[in-house]
C-alpha cells in the first residue's frame, strides 16, 4: 500500500520523471558558482583600486610628463619621468634573462630528452625546491654573495664597470636564478608532450640525438618554450624583494649592468610604506607606477597563456 | 635435398647475420664529427643544470655559513631588538607569520576548493562567462605580488574594508595573492578522478552534490593537499605586499589578529638584512635558515604526498 504512494496514480509503477529539482543542490551550486566568481572579483578589485589614484595623479601629472626621463619624486617640485623606473626594471630583466634562458632552457632539454628516469626523479624535486625559495633569501644572497664576487672578478674597465657598484648586473642574477625553475619545469613540460613518434621518425633517418633535440623537439614545444620564457619575464619585471635589496635606489634610465638603478617595484616598496599620508602626490604615484606594472605584466601574461594552450591543443 | 644438409635454426641466424653485416655495412658507426658534437652538445646541457643546483647549493650554504653563529632557540622565544642583538630574535614575526598563515588556510581551502568545483563540476566551458574566470585565474596567478599589496593598502587597509594596518588585513591579502595555486591544483586534482565514479554513483541515485561530496573529493583530497601546502609555503616567503599592507619592521610585542602592529618572519628578515652591520646580518641569515627549513619541510611533504597518493585508476 505505502509502496504504490511513490507512483503515481494507476498502474502501480514508480515514475520515472525526476522528481522537483532539489532547492539545496542549487544553492549549492550558487554558492560554489560565488567563489570562482571571486576571482573575477579580485582582478576587478585590482583594476578599481588602481585606477581611482592613478586618475587623481594624472590630473596633477600630465602624460607628457610622465612618459619621459626624470623620475624625483622627493624633488621640490617633485618630477614624475617613468621612464627612469621602467628601463630600471627592464635592466635587471635583461640580465636575469641573459641568465636564466639558457640555464633554464639547457636544463629542460637535459630532463626532457637526455636524463634517465632516475636523475630526472632526483633533479626534479630539488629544481622545485629552487622555486620555491622566497625571493627575500635569494636577495640577500645576491647581496652578500654574488656581488662581493662580481665586484672581484670584473674585468676592469669593461662597460666603464671601474669603481662601479654592479647593484643591477647582482640583481639580475638573482632574479636569473630565481626565475630558472620556471623556464625549465613549463618547457619541460612542453618539451615530454611532444609527441614520441616524432623522436623515432628522426631517429629513423638517421638523426643523432642532439639533431633530435634541437631541430624536432625544441621547435616541436616552441610555443610551450616561449611561453615559459615570457611569463619569466613577468616574473622578473614584478619581483620586488631581490631589487629592493639588490639594485639601488638610483633612478637611472640605463640597461648597463654595473650600475645602481630603480625598478618599478622597488620604487612601490620603499615608498608605501605604512606612514605614507593618503591622497598625497607621492601616494598617487605609488598607483600610477602600480597600473603602469599591471599592464606590462598582464599583456605578457596573456601571451604566454595563448600560447600554453596552443601546444597543449596541438599534442594532448 | 640438399636444403636439409642446413638445418632451418641455422638457415635463420645465416639470415640474421647477413642482413646485420648489411645494415653495419650501409650505416658503419656515426661519424666522428657527429660523436663531438653530441657529446659537446650534452656536456652543455648537464653544465647548465649543474650552474643551477649550484646557486641553490652556494644559497644554502651562505646562509648557514653566515647565519650559524646565531642559530639558537633564542631566535624563536626573544623579539627583535637593534641594541641588544646577541639576544634578539624573531618571536613577534613569527607568531605574526604563524597566525596570518592559520587564517589564510582557513579563506583558501574552502574559496579555492569551491572555486575549483564549480568549474570543473558545474561549469559549461562553452559559455563564455566561465571561460573569463578561467583566463583570469591563470593571469590572476601571474599577477606580481606587489600589486596585491596595492590592491591590500587601497582596498583591505584603506577604502571600503577599511580594516587599519592589522595583521588581518595582511592575511587576507595573502589569501587572495595564493588562492590561483589553490584553485589550479584543486581542479587539476579534480579532473584526475575518472569520470566513470561519477557515473556509478549518478547511477545508483545519488545528487550531483552527494556524488562530488562523498565520491569525488575524498578522491581528490591529496592533490587538494598538495596545492595547499605550496600555496602556504609560498604565503610564508612573501614580504613584498605585507610591506604595504602594514607589516612594520619593528615590532616588539606580540600581534593580535584585529588591532595593532604586526610583523611577519621575512619582513623580519628584510629588516635585519637592510641593515649593513655585521650582527645584523648574520641575524637575518640565522632568519633565512629557520624560513627555509620550515618551507623545505613543507615542500617535502607535498612532493612526497603527490608520489604516494598518485592514484592510477
Amino acid at each position: 500500500m505505502e509502496a504504490t504512494s511513490i507512483g503515481a496514480a494507476g498502474g502501480g509503477r514508480p515514475s520515472l520523471e525526476a522528481p522537483g529539482s532539489r532547492r539545496g543542490e542549487k544553492a549549492i551550486k550558487g554558492l560554489l558558482a560565488l567563489c570562482g566568481l571571486l576571482s573575477v572579483v579580485t582582478t576587478t578589485a585590482i583594476v578599481v583600486a588602481l585606477i581611482g589614484p592613478t586618475v587623481g595623479f594624472f590630473e596633477e601629472v600630465s602624460f607628457g610628463e610622465f612618459f619621459t626621463t626624470g623620475w624625483f619624486p622627493d624633488f621640490n617640485p617633485p618630477s614624475f619621468g617613468v621612464f627612469d623606473i621602467v628601463v630600471g626594471t627592464l635592466n635587471v630583466t635583461l640580465w636575469g634573462m641573459l641568465f636564466a634562458i639558457p640555464i633554464g632552457l639547457g636544463a629542460a632539454i637535459y630532463l626532457a630528452e637526455y636524463a634517465s628516469p632516475r636523475v630526472r626523479k632526483a633533479v626534479k624535486p630539488i629544481l622545485e625546491i629552487l622555486a620555491g625559495i622566497p625571493t627575500v633569501a635569494i636577495g640577500f644572497f645576491a647581496v652578500s654573495f654574488l656581488l662581493p664576487i662580481i665586484q672581484d672578478v670584473w674585468p676592469g674597465d669593461f662597460l666603464g664597470g671601474a669603481d662601479k657598484p654592479f647593484f643591477a648586473l647582482a640583481a639580475g642574477l638573482g632574479i636569473g636564478l630565481m626565475i630558472v625553475p620556471i623556464i625549465a619545469s613549463i618547457s619541460e613540460d612542453a618539451m615530454s608532450a611532444v609527441p614520441q613518434g616524432l623522436r623515432e621518425g628522426a631517429y629513423a633517418m638517421g638523426a643523432t640525438k642532439a639533431t633530435v633535440a634541437t631541430r624536432v623537439v625544441f621547435p616541436a614545444a616552441l610555443s610551450g618554450i616561449v611561453a615559459s620564457i615570457v611569463l619569466g619575464i613577468s616574473r622578473a619585471v614584478g619581483e620586488t624583494m631581490i631589487v629592493v635589496l639588490v639594485a639601488g635606489s638610483t633612478p637611472n634610465a640605463t640597461l648597463n649592468p654595473v650600475e645602481s638603478i630603480q625598478a618599478i617595484t622597488s620604487f612601490i616598496a620603499v615608498t608605501a610604506t605604512g606612514d605614507i599620508s593618503q591622497g598625497s602626490i607621492t601616494y598617487e604615484a605609488v598607483f600610477a607606477a602600480g597600473s603602469v606594472l599591471f599592464l606590462m605584466t598582464l599583456a605578457m601574461n596573456v601571451i604566454s597563456i595563448r600560447l600554453v594552450r596552443r601546444y597543449r591543443e596541438v599534442y594532448e | 635435398m640438399t636444403e636439409s644438409a642446413v638445418p632451418p635454426t641455422e638457415r635463420a641466424r645465416f639470415a640474421v647475420a647477413g642482413a646485420r653485416a648489411n645494415v653495419a655495412a650501409a650505416l658503419g658507426s656515426q661519424p666522428r664529427g657527429d660523436v663531438i658534437r653530441n657529446n659537446l652538445f650534452a656536456g652543455l646541457l648537464l653544465l647548465a643544470i649543474l650552474i643551477a643546483l649550484a646557486g641553490l647549493v652556494a644559497l644554502l650554504a651562505q646562509a648557514f655559513a653566515e647565519g650559524a653563529p646565531a642559530l639558537s632557540t633564542k631566535l624563536i622565544t626573544e623579539p627583535p631588538s637593534t641594541i641588544d642583538t646577541a639576544n634578539a630574535g624573531f618571536r613577534p614575526a613569527l607568531i605574526g607569520s604563524v597566525v596570518m598563515i592559520l587564517f589564510v588556510i582557513g579563506l583558501i581551502v574552502p574559496l579555492g576548493v569551491g572555486a575549483a568545483v564549480y568549474l570543473e563540476e558545474y561549469a559549461d566551458g562553452t559559455k563564455w562567462w566561465n571561460r573569463v574566470i578561467e583566463l583570469n585565474i591563470q593571469n590572476l596567478a601571474a599577477v606580481p605580488s606587489i600589486i596585491y599589496g596595492i590592491l591590500g593598502l587601497g582596498l583591505i587597509v584603506r577604502g571600503p574594508l577599511d580594516l587599519g594596518f592589522v595583521l588581518f588585513a595582511g592575511a587576507m591579502t595573502l589569501a587572495l595573492l595564493v588562492l590561483p595555486i589553490v584553485i589550479i591544483a584543486g581542479r587539476e586534482a579534480i579532473r584526475a578522478v575518472p569520470p566513470s565514479i561519477r557515473e556509478g554513483s549518478l547511477a545508483l541515485g545519488a545528487t550531483q552534490w552527494q556524488t562530488i561530496r562523498r565520491q569525488v573529493l575524498p578522491a581528490a583530497i591529496p592533490g587538494v593537499a598538495t596545492g595547499v601546502i605550496l600555496a602556504v609555503s609560498r604565503a610564508l616567503g612573501e614580504t613584498a605586499p605585507l610591506l604595504l599592507v602594514g607589516a612594520t619592521v619593528f615590532v616588539t610585542a606580540d600581534p593580535t589578529p584585529f588591532d595593532g602592529n604586526y610583523s611577519a618572519l621575512p619582513v623580519q628578515i628584510f629588516q635585519y638584512a637592510t641593515r649593513p652591520q655585521e650582527e645584523f646580518q648574520t641575524l637575518a641569515a640565522a632568519g633565512i635558515i629557520l624560513m627555509l627549513v620550515v618551507l623545505i619541510a613543507m615542500n617535502s611533504v607535498a612532493i612526497w604526498l603527490r608520489n604516494r597518493y598518485e592514484q592510477k585508476w
